[in-house]
């Protein structure tokens, strides 16, 4: 009972700011509601006994990403309000599309019946995750790091002030 | 209704995926297309990790999603690199002015 309530309040926080990411017109206020959208999400994986993935969704993606675009909002606008307006042919056809897929996606997902689950996943401790990161999981785990290597010189490069 | 299940946390992101494409296609601006792209990296990581609580119990599609989270920091990071080298050069964000290869 506790856990249907949390999980329509948090589901409700992710899908209206998700709305708002969706239809606002201003760039800034996109990014406002993604942080909201962003903590929904992380909500959700307390509520799927997920405690580190909650973490590391607050850290990185609100913490990190988001700053980040927030940083490239207001690094490329002229005035923080500036609107580029697509046509509207363009955002009523957006919007049928849309709408068809969400619903062909419910109606598929609805008329499923799921198999019996395995059983619910016990809360993992952050130890285990550690271990399956070095024991199954070591050779995506490096590949990782030396793709962030090569984020972080490729960004730099990119980023140069030109010659 | 009251027994949260699988299917309700795959509606939720099947709902927030499409808003991220709604997103992605309206937007004009590169930033608005970025911020699409972290809406539908969500949806598809809330299906991971309620996958991994309510279906095979194991802990295989945390790590999935911890990944996805890392790769999209990684393309964020080289996105707004981009953008930035397409600012420099056009003088503004509109996607639709960079219809050249060369300027």
């Amino acid at each position: 009972m506790l856990e249907a309530l949390a999980f329509y309040i948090f589901a409700a926080v992710t899908l209206v700011s998700a709305i708002g990411v969706a239809v606002s017109r201003n760039i800034v206020r996109s990014a406002v509601c993604l942080l909201g959208t962003l903590g929904g999400v992380a909500c959700l994986y307390f509520l799927l006994n997920a405690n580190l993935l909650a973490a590391i969704q607050l850290i990185v993606y609100a913490g990190g990403t988001l700053i980040l675009i927030v940083f490239g909002v207001m690094l490329t606008s002229k005035s923080p309000w500036v609107v580029f307006d697509p046509s509207r042919a363009q955002v009523v056809g957006a919007v049928i599309v849309t709408v068809l897929l969400a619903t062909g996606l419910c109606m598929m997902l609805l008329g499923h019946t799921w198999p019996a689950s395995a059983g619910p996943l016990p809360a993992l401790q952050v130890k285990d995750i550690g271990k399956m990161l070095l024991t199954d999981y070591l050779v995506p785990f490096e590949a990782a790091s030396v793709l962030l290597l090569v984020v972080m010189i490729g960004a730099a490069y990119l980023a140069r002030p030109e010659k | 209704m009251l027994q949260i299940g699988l299917q309700h946390y795959l509606v939720l992101s099947a709902i927030v995926f499409s808003l991220g494409i709604l997103c992605m296609v309206t937007k004009r601006n590169a930033l608005g297309i970025l911020i699409g792209v972290e809406l539908v990296l969500n949806a598809a990581n809330i299906n991971l990790v309620a996958f991994s609580r309510y279906q095979t119990g194991a802990a295989d599609g945390h790590m999935f999603a911890v990944f996805v989270i890392l790769l999209a920091a990684a393309e964020a990071a080289i996105g707004i690199a981009i953008f930035m080298n397409f600012y420099n050069t056009l003088q503004t964000i509109d996607v639709d002015r960079g219809d050249e290869l060369r300027h």
